[in-house]
């Protein structure tokens, strides 16, 4: 697995960029990997990667979107609890591109 | 994702054969799975000096298992039937798309190894060799190929190319280059009981999440129940059902149905998940594996029937082959077998398609429906491969076409179908069915949308048609993704139940 070097960190990604070791997240990192997914962070992609972690280390998966959407509609106002405004801030897709970020696996499947 | 850049094709007003420029996708290859991935499926991870032995030795073990492998490989006479039929070629105009050449692949390597004339004057007879480079092109265009089985229809002969696909990858698991995206799924759906990895805690999570929006939405209690002993139907439906945008919308509209037919019904942590990678890949065992957990759920939980959700692949399993592999159907007369037929109620069809299950409640009056909830709708259908080609729906001949369609003209008043050469047994691929759904491949995947996008055009100009309905996680998530690189809407491709779940009365 290929190795990148994140603020002064050897950091472990697979093929697709994605982290290899969980615990080697931190801000820094996440940084990096919206930088290379070209995604800008703003307060709100950091309210959606933070929840992606809550739920991950109770759950150990990502949330599926409706958990999603409802979870940010709480915390940023029910006009963002939506998939659009979720694709706005990760257009690739809000499960794939914030999941690289939030430093969690890929989520596989027919999605 | 940083996916290399490629150009997304025009759609013109008809579906054109191109030229062809050769050796234009070589390059597409998805990733190759590791060693932790490889190894749970007891296969090699990377080439060993015996590779080419173990090749043909698989080989000769696959022609023996499966005498329609060896027959197509023998049947072939070069027509040019099967040249302009497959959606990958006609997006890509790579000539090793076209299945003729996707088949000689491995003719080559069959006729050089397995046939005298090939064994003692290959070049008379086209056999070649088995070499490295022809192991590449193997893992190139084995995972270029959805099989989708639209080039069968149209062969004299009938040689189904997806078999030789499925052996193809067969081989090629076995000499350690296996695709990572499918087999890091049959290992998930092994060990956690569905494609997506979603542990039972988070899948109870989520369901509770989803039964408060409907009541939040309905003001109705709509359940979705998880894991109950005793429900009268077991029902089984791809896991991208519970996770993903636009396919939740059918899951909410298969609970519903149950709620408004006030039939019991529950969902299994054990078995949730209806598709079957094992379908893939021409390995018996696996796909028998994956189906067993359905059966263990279904004889755990004591239901009387087994319905499929919204899925392709799930389908044809379940209707061509869960009968051999697990004795749901019929034939099977181990003790398992014999217990889960006296406990199945034989009145109703074992397995049951949710599209036959609700089309049947609506017809016979036991749910009501209101189509003008979609009448901000214009609605098209996509047939789904393995629904259309690979199986039936229902009591008559081509009821996978009648069924869905009926149904979705009682809950929707504006309905046109794409062009005829496009649909029924006629119907191209989504271009992201047969383990090609994966970001690697995005490129094969957007190219081979192609003919299918031109037919949606067509039908969008000339009826203003803004939703397209399938009936499969793989079609809803291929579509999502490579339609608006087309110029279409993401949100114009659901479920059939999506539509359902709009019209449908609850009270």
């Amino acid at each position: 697995m290929p190795m990148v070097n994140i603020a002064g960190k050897e950091v472990e990604v697979d093929e697709e960029g994605y982290l290899v070791d969980l615990s080697q997240w931190n801000e820094d990192v996440a940084k990096y990997m919206a930088v290379e997914e070209k995604v800008e962070m703003t307060e709100s992609h950091w309210e959606v990667v933070n929840f992606l972690r809550e739920y991950y280390a109770e759950y150990q998966i990502a949330p599926a979107v409706r958990v999603l959407t409802k979870a940010i509609g709480k915390k940023l106002g029910p006009e963002k609890g939506n998939n659009k405004y979720l694709y706005e801030l990760f257009p690739y897709g809000p499960a794939k591109q914030a999941c690289k970020i939030a430093g969690l696996p890929k989520p596989t499947g027919c999605i | 994702m940083a996916a290399a850049e490629f150009d997304i094709p025009e759609i013109k007003d008809d579906i054109e054969v191109p030229r062809l420029r050769e050796g234009v996708m070589a390059h597409a290859k998805s990733f190759i799975a590791g060693e932790a991935v490889q190894s749970f499926m007891g296969y090699p991870h990377e080439l060993g000096e015996d590779w080419k032995e173990r090749a043909l030795d698989k080989m000769g073990d696959l022609l023996g298992k499966y005498r329609s492998l060896k027959v197509f490989l023998d049947a072939c006479v070069h027509c040019g039937a099967c040249t302009d039929k497959c959606h990958y070629y006609l997006g890509t105009s790579d000539p090793k798309n076209m299945p003729v050449a996707r088949q000689d692949l491995m003719r080559q390597v069959y006729r050089r190894y397995f046939t005298p004339a090939g064994k003692l004057f290959p070049k008379l007879v086209g056999a070649k060799d088995l070499t490295k480079e022809v192991l590449d092109d193997w893992y190139s265009y084995y995972y270029q190929c959805s099989e989708c089985r639209r080039c069968s229809v149209f062969c004299p002969y009938g040689i189904d190319t997806a078999e030789i696909t499925m052996a193809g990858r067969e081989i090629l698991n076995h000499v350690g280059m296996g695709q990572k995206y499918s087999n890091e799924i049959l290992g998930k759906v092994q060990k956690i009981g569905n494609n997506l990895g979603l542990p039972g805690p988070a899948l109870e999570d989520t369901l509770e999440g989803l039964a408060e929006d409907i009541e939040a939405d309905t003001g109705v209690a709509v359940k979705m129940p998880l894991d109950v002993k005793g429900a009268e139907v077991l029902l089984v439906t791809p896991s991208a059902d519970f996770f993903s945008e636009p396919h939740v919308e059918s899951l909410i509209g298969y609970a519903k149905v149950f709620h408004a037919a006030g039939i019991s019904w529950t969902l299994s942590s054990h078995a949730s998940e209806a598709g079957n990678f094992g379908l893939f890949d021409a390995n018996y065992d696996v796909m028998r594996k994956v189906a067993m957990r359905i059966r263990d759920a279904a004889l755990e939980l004591g239901v009387k029937r087994i319905v499929v959700g919204e899925c392709g692949h799930a389908w044809r399993v379940a209707y061509s082959f869960w009968n051999t592999l697990t004795g749901i159907g019929y034939g099977g007369n181990d003790p398992f077998s014999i217990e889960l037929q006296k406990q199945l109620d034989p009145t109703y069809p074992q397995p049951q398609h949710i599209c036959e299950l609700t089309n049947d409640l609506i017809k016979s009056g036991k749910i009501k429906v209101d189509p003008s909830a979609n009448d901000d709708l214009v609605v098209t259908y996509h047939d789904s491969c393995n629904v259309a080609r690979a199986s039936r729906m229902g009591t008559e001949p081509g009821g996978q076409f009648a069924i869905p369609r009926e149904l979705i003209k009682s809950v929707a008043n504006n309905f046109h179908n794409m062009a005829d050469d496009t649909i029924y047994e006629s119907t191209f691929c989504c271009g992201g069915g047969g383990g090609l759904l994966t970001d690697d491949l995005m490129e094969v995947r957007v190219k081979g949308a192609l003919p299918r996008a031109t037919a949606l055009n067509n039908v969008v100009k000339e009826h203003q048609v803004n939703f397209m309905a399938t009936i499969c996680a793989i079609c809803k998530a291929q579509f999502t993704k490579v339609l608006p690189k087309y110029g279409f809407d993401m949100g114009m491709v659901g479920g059939v139940h999506q539509l359902v779940s709009k019209a449908i009365k609850l009270d």
